[in-house]
Parts: C-alpha cells; structure tokens; sequence
C-alpha cells in the first residue's frame, strides 16, 4: 500500500521573538525585521505525513508553500526531513494575499497536483493566526476536512481514522479519502533533518534561485545531481487572477493597537494563615480553583 | 530549541583551523567521491560546509533531545533484564533520533555508509554530545570501534559489520577489562580457541568493567595462544550479539555516567571472527583503539567543562547575595574566568591533537590503495609522532580541567550546587570519570613523559616559537620562551640523577610544564587569528607560568635524597 501525500506549508516571521519594529505603520507585519522559519505547526503536519511514509515506504511526500523565492528554504528543509519533493508558488501577483486569495492559489495548486489521498496543512500559521487557510482549501477542493488532527490512528486504501484534539478531550474521526487534515500542535513534532538527506539536497534550488545566484546562465544547473524544485507562477495554474493577491483579498486591516497587559487590581497579602485562608476561599468561591 | 553547535563559536573556529584544508584534501583524496555519491564535497568549501550542517543537527539534536532526557537518564540508569542490558528510556530516544538522522558512522568511508567525515569534525560532535550528556557520550563514542574494524579488519568483515552502523544504528563495545586485569591488559585471561568442527573462534570467561557491555558488536581482547602469559599471545576478536552466547550479570552502580551501563560479562562458547591478525590484539589494535577512546575522553571532558561553565555562569548571574548578583565579586569572577580560560585552553589542545590524528591515519589509508611519496611518507610519520604524545597530553590535561572546571561550577553554586535542585551536581558526577578509565592520569603521564624524554615536546616548541604573531602579542610570546628555558633546565635536572625512579617521580610535573608552554603557544595561535582569544591566551600563560614556576623550584628542592621521604 502506498500514498499520495500533499503538505501545505508556509514561512512565516518569527512571531515568537518580536521585537519593536515588529509592525508596519500600516497594521500589517514587518517581514523584513523578524527571521524567517518553519510555520511550526506545518512541520507537525510534516511528521504526519511522513510517519504513514515510515510504515508506507512506497508513499510520496509533496510539501507545497506560496511565498516569495527565499520560501524555498523550507521546502529544502521539508526534504531534508524527509519529503520527496516540492514546489514553490511564487508570482508578484500572489503579493499581499489574504486567506481567501491564498487558499485559492493553494487549492489551484493542489488540483494541478492532483489526485493525492491526503493534504495535510497547520492548523494555522504564527503570523495570522487564523486556522483559515486549510478549511478553505478543503471547501474549494470540495473535500471532506479533520482540523485539529493529532494523530493518524489508520489508514487504509480508502479510508483514513483521525484523531481529533479538542479543547474537553479527543475525537476519533473516520472519513473516505480524498481528505483534507490541519495539525494541531499536539501532534509528534518533526523529527531532525536527516544528514545525508541534508547533504544530497543542499543544493537543490529553484530556478528564480538559480538564476539569484548564477551570473552565466549558459552553465545554470550543470552542477552535478542539483534538484530542482518545481516553481509555479500564475502561468502555471488553471485560475483567474481577479482572485489573486490583494486584489482577490476582500480583508482590509482597519486598525492595529498594541494590548499591552497591565495589572488592574492588586492584593497585598501577608504569610499569615489568615490572608492565605481567604485566598483560597476566594479562589474557589471564584471558581479559579475548585 | 536548543542547538549546541549554533550557540558554540568556538566550535566553528576550530573547524576553520588553517590545516583543515589540508585534512580535507587528503580525506577527500582530489574529492573523487564526487561524481559517484550524492553527499560528498565538490571542493574545500563545500565540505565545511557539510561538516557544518552535520553539526548543526547535531547540536539540536543534543540541545533538544539528549540534554532534555539527561536528568531521566541520570535518574534511572539502564538495568539488567533477563541478562542483557535495558536502556534507561531517554537513552533510547537519543539512540533511536541519532539513527534516524544518519549520523553514526560519521567518520566511515562512503562505501560503508558513512559520511566520511575527517576526525575533527567527529570530535566535535562527541564533545557537542557529552554537554548534553556525558554518560550518553560513551554510547556515541564508541563508534570508535567501527574505526579500529576499518583500520584492520580484512575487506569481508569490513563490508559485513561497517554498513550497520549508519544504517542500523548499532552500537559497540571494547571489551578489554577483566577482573584481575585492569591498568595491566597484558595479563588479560579470557581464552579464545578455534573450534575446527565448526570452523570459527569460541570465547569462553569473564570481563568486567565493560561500557555499553551489551552492544550489539563488540571488540573482545582474548587469549588466543595456549600457554602464553604476556601481551604477546592477546588477539582481538569481533563478537556480534545475535549469537547471543554472552550474558550481563551485572551492571555497575557508579557515582556518574549513570546512563552508561558499565557490564560484568560472562562469555560461553561464545563465537566470535578474529579481527587482522593473531597475536597482534593488544600490541597492535587495542594500542590504536585506546589513542582514539583518549582522544574521546579528551572530548567528553571538554563537553563537560563546557556544559559546568555554563551552569555557573548563568547561576552567578541570576543569584542574587548582598544586594548585587554574586557574579560581581572578584572572588566569584575570578573562579568564571579561570573556568572559561581553562576550557579555551582543553579545546585548543584537543582539536590540534584531532589534527595530527587525521592527517596520519588517512596517509596510513591512502597507503592501502598506492605507495605514499617519501614527502607523504615523511609528514605521516612526523604526525603520527605528534599524535602518539599528544594524545596522553590532551587526555591527561583536559580530564584534570574537566574536574576542576566542575568543581568550581558546584561551587560558585554555593549550598544549592550540592544539591539535585541543580544540574551542576550530576555534572560534577560525571566529570569525576574521566580522569580514570581509559587511563587513569598517572598513566597519561607514563605515555606523555616519552614526549619530554625524546624531546619531541621541545622541538614542538621551538616549532611553534617560529610562528610570527602580532606585536601586540609579542610579549607573551617572549614569555613561553623563557618558561622553554627553564623547562629544559628542569628536564636537564631530573635526567642528569640517572636515576629511573626519581624520573618518574618528577614526570608529571615534567608533563605539566611541557603541557603549560604547548597550550600557551596553542592559544598564542588561536588568539593570533582571531583576537576574540587574546584574554584567554594571556591569562593563560600567566597561569602556567606561574605553575610552572611552582613545579620548577619543587624539582629542584626535592632531590633524590628526598625521594625517601615519600616511599611507604
């Protein structure tokens, strides 16, 4: 038994290390300022997939991202884990996508990539927090959908068994595939990159990289057992660019303030068994505890 | 998110040690791999920069993975279960990711899988591993077994046992120690006799004090030739644990490396290859198999260090006494930079030792396949002489330093270092180890003391004193010339007694002093490249000098008339 398996993933900015040029003025987010890496919960969905290669040897892994050329990173870093292969979709007309122009290219994507038996994306991303991308992927796709996906309990020709990490417990899900699953961060997390899978694809690049880094163009690419990473530009799919980029995002940023915590009320308390005996009744009575 | 690579600069200074590209080039031999697999090197460049990668997964996986699980490790330990050793749970997770990743065999050729790394590189990854954890740095280590296999083993046990590494993750052991043959191999007694019925070897008795006892190859050090007493009638042979004829019967409770199982063994009729050839076991292979484990413990003792300095370091920054953090008090600094300049000094002397190992062994493999040029021929031996002392220096000097750089670390802690709260105490555990097995320092220096006899160690100075260095360092150079001088006033003072027992009375402190000029001119070097050193070198060629001081008056006061007031 083998399988077709699509990841979507995405760089994002590093989000958990802001620092005060971290916003624009205009309410979005500085990319420039912020180190680019794995949207984390993408790389759960990657040992996902590659945990059914593990027991499927024959199965292939496809990561795909939508990004500009230097996403190509972590398509590199997704072979090096472990992917077969990836493909980059970059185009000045993907530019400033919102959740509904970006599932739609993804989706076109996808269906150029088709048939595969499982796409599994993040549940979200770090930089928009949206949990949006992959249901609507799967809405357009017109596929069935497990968000929150923790673990593939089975999978077998046609069906696949998800559990499900919810808020109160987990949920076993059964479904036919075609699916499509949005990780949680709950799932296994990535194993490291592979040393020799690191050294063999090192080098593989993209042709924009290809042409970033080589001057002669004439030579491009002779260099020995250099893999090429597919790229997609608008040419490439079946869509309509009305929906592309900012153009195809109805999402307007209407404002951005910066909510900084600060403590309302304070009591002081003192060590004395009175003052914790209160404490404590007033926790339960509030039902923090209890 | 841990990475003990990417947080380490002085790692990737090291690996950028001008005679890397030498190593290199010889390792790669015209990097004719190239064409013929997908992971080696185009050039120079390119294959630093897979060292680099290479390490870089290390680190994480040490960062996040062997240094998490180190405190469960210590805790457990592995156990004996139905004869056979059970990893403690952590240690089988760091074994189980490692393999994952490809990465044992680092050192291998490619045609046994490996990744044909150069002994550097290697030494780095074993001293990334032992910050996470020393006891784990054992099992890591021990690849050094699949070296001596590939150094001497013939081309069938070669292809046979070498590919399982990367590709199974196997682990290995030297079995060597007996119960009554610890420091003294030669009277080893566990008997190997060639069964003709069945046409191979069969290992029958005892060994003890075995690390990783139960690993799934093992080199054993046997008695092959009926009658015979000494070293001379050892062979060392291959046993491999799917026979299954080899039992634990126990496992030692010690004060550290708890993760590492340290075995009692009980061989019956157990089969076994012989590796190379008879009678060589001890004097040849098992010789070259403790200069790669010294090399290893010198790795480990600088993991340890570092991994000690760190704690230190980031306690005395956080506590807080008398109103300021302790790391204000020149008493608590000046302990931190004692630390940290003894830790700049081991890796120094660790990775220039890696050096000459490098260049000599792969001259001996190139020499398998063409006959060297009397040049090549000359520089392998130059190297190979080098490394013969070197070797028991770094190992002498860096498990001496790796105690007391923990020792102070649990200090600087105050009352809290002495307790579990704190990982410095299992740190402190650890380090106590490396100044014992393979050679206890006493009997580094019975190796080391060859380098001052023969002079080696002196023209190893006034090599080094021929290196131009920036005139701002000129001064320290200036000095280690005037510790040379008195250094060879003591050599000449304790030879000219002729007297052997008053030589090896004096021979530590003898190998201290050498040891004291050879480090300073190593960081003398290491500063002259990069400045980021200057602090290290400086201090620490204050500090020798004034050890070496201290050794030079002793000698000199402690005659061999006062020789008897020691003798019990």
């Amino acid at each position: 038994m083998s399988f077709r398996i699509l990841v979507l993933v995405k760089q994002v900015p590093d989000t958990r290390n802001v620092g005060e040029d971290a916003m624009k003025a205009d309410g979005t987010v500085n990319r420039g300022a912020l180190p680019a890496i794995f949207n984390p919960e993408d790389m759960n969905a990657l040992e996902m997939a590659l945990k059914v290669k593990d027991y499927h040897p024959d199965t292939e892994v496809i990561v795909m991202t939508m990004g500009p050329t230097r996403a190509a990173d972590i398509i590199r870093e997704s072979m090096y884990r472990g992917a077969d292969d990836g493909y980059l979709l970059t185009d000045r007309k993907f530019a400033g996508s919102d959740t509904l122009a970006t599932s739609y290219t993804l989706a076109a994507g996808a269906r150029k990539l088709q048939p595969f038996d499982v796409l599994i994306a993040g549940r979200q991303a770090i930089d928009g927090d949206t949990a949006q991308v992959g249901p609507q992927v799967a809405e357009k796709l017109k596929l069935p959908q497990i968000t929150y996906a923790e673990n593939i309990e089975k999978i077998s020709k046609t069906k696949i068994t998800v559990k499900r990490r919810l808020d109160r417990g987990v949920e076993e899900v059964a479904v036919k595939m075609p699916v499509v699953l949005t990780a949680h961060s709950s799932a296994d997390p990535c194993r490291p990159r592979n040393a020799k899978r690191l050294l063999k694809f090192k080098n593989a690049r993209t042709i924009g990289e290809l042409q970033n880094e080589t001057e002669d163009y004439t030579n491009m690419g002779n260099a020995k057992s250099v893999h090429k990473i597919s790229e997609w530009t608008v040419d490439d799919l079946d869509i309509n660019p009305e929906n592309l980029g900012l153009q195809g995002s109805p999402t307007k940023v209407k404002k951005i303030e910066n909510v900084v915590f600060k403590q309302k009320d304070s009591v002081k308390l003192s060590e004395s068994d009175e003052d914790i005996e209160k404490l404590m009744k007033d926790l339960i009575t509030s039902h923090v505890i209890g | 998110m841990a990475n003990f690579f990417t947080d380490n600069k002085h790692l990737k200074f090291h690996l950028s040690h001008p005679l890397m590209k030498k190593i290199v080039e010889l390792k790669e031999r015209n990097f004719e791999d190239y064409e013929t697999y997908d992971d080696a090197p185009k050039d120079f460049e390119d294959a630093l920069d897979n060292f680099e990668k290479v390490l870089d997964i290390i680190g994480e996986i040490a960062g996040d993975t062997i240094a998490e699980n180190a405190e469960d490790v210590d805790a457990t330990g592995a156990k004996v279960v139905d004869n056979h050793v059970e990893y403690a749970e952590g240690t089988k997770e760091n074994i189980e990711k490692l393999k994952n990743a490809n990465l044992f065999g680092l050192s291998l050729p490619r045609k046994y899988l490996g990744l044909n790394f150069p002994i550097v590189p290697y030494v780095m990854s074993a001293e990334i591993i032992s910050r996470a954890d020393a006891g784990f740095a054992n099992i890591w280590g021990l690849q050094d077994c699949a070296e001596t296999i590939h150094e001497f083993a013939d081309e069938e046990m070669r292809q046979e046992v070498l590919p399982r590494f990367n590709r199974d993750g196997i682990t290995a052991a030297m079995d060597l120690t007996e119960p009554d043959s610890g420091s003294d191999l030669q009277s080893v007694q566990l008997k190997a006799h060639y069964d003709e019925q069945k046409g191979t070897w069969m290992l029958n008795g005892v060994k003890r004090f075995i690390t990783n006892g139960d690993a799934d190859v093992a080199l054993v050090l046997a008695r092959s030739e009926e009658g015979t007493k000494d070293g001379r009638g050892l062979s060392l042979f291959l046993y491999d644990k799917k026979a299954d004829k080899m039992s634990v019967r126990r496992v030692e409770n010690k004060l550290g490396i708890k993760g590492s199982p340290t075995c009692e063994l009980v061989f019956k009729d157990a089969p076994a290859e012989l590796i190379g050839n008879r009678k060589m076991g001890l004097i040849k292979y098992v010789m070259a198999l403790m200069n790669s484990a010294r090399l290893g413990v010198g790795a480990q003792s600088v993991g340890i260090a570092e991994a000690a300095y760190r704690e230190a370091l980031t306690y005395a920054h956080d506590r807080e006494q008398f109103g300021s953090a302790i790391i204000k008090f020149p008493a608590v600094y000046e302990m931190l930079t004692d630390m940290e300049t003894k830790v700049a000094a081991m890796r120094s002397l660790l990775y220039e030792t890696s050096r000459y190992v490098d260049i000599y062994k792969t001259y001996q493999f190139i020499s398998e396949d063409r006959k060297l040029e009397k040049e090549e021929r000359q520089e392998m031996k130059k190297y190979q002489r080098l490394a013969d002392v070197f070797t028991p220096l770094t190992k002498l000097f860096s498990s001496e330093y790796a105690n007391q750089v923990a020792y102070d670390a649990l200090q600087v802690h105050g009352g809290s270092g002495y307790m579990k709260d704190y990982p410095v105490e299992r740190i402190f555990r650890d380090a106590r180890i490396t100044n014992i097995y393979e050679g206890t320092s006493q009997l580094q220096v019975v190796a080391a003391i060859r380098g001052v006899g023969n002079g080696t160690f002196l023209n190893v100075m006034n090599d080094f004193s021929e290196n131009k260095v920036k005139p701002e360092l000129e001064y320290l150079q200036k000095m280690l010339g005037k510790m040379k001088d008195q250094y060879e006033k003591a050599v000449r003072k304790v030879r000219d007694m002729e007297d052997d027992e008053y030589w090896d009375f004096h021979a530590r402190r003898l190998v201290e002093m050498a040891g004291n000029i050879i480090i300073g001119h190593l960081l003398l070097a290491d500063s002259n490249r990069d400045q980021e050193y200057d602090k290290a070198a400086s201090l620490f060629i204050n500090k020798g000098r004034s050890q070496n001081i201290q050794h030079y008056s002793y000698i000199n006061n402690i005659g061999i008339r006062e020789l008897g007031d020691f003798k019990k």
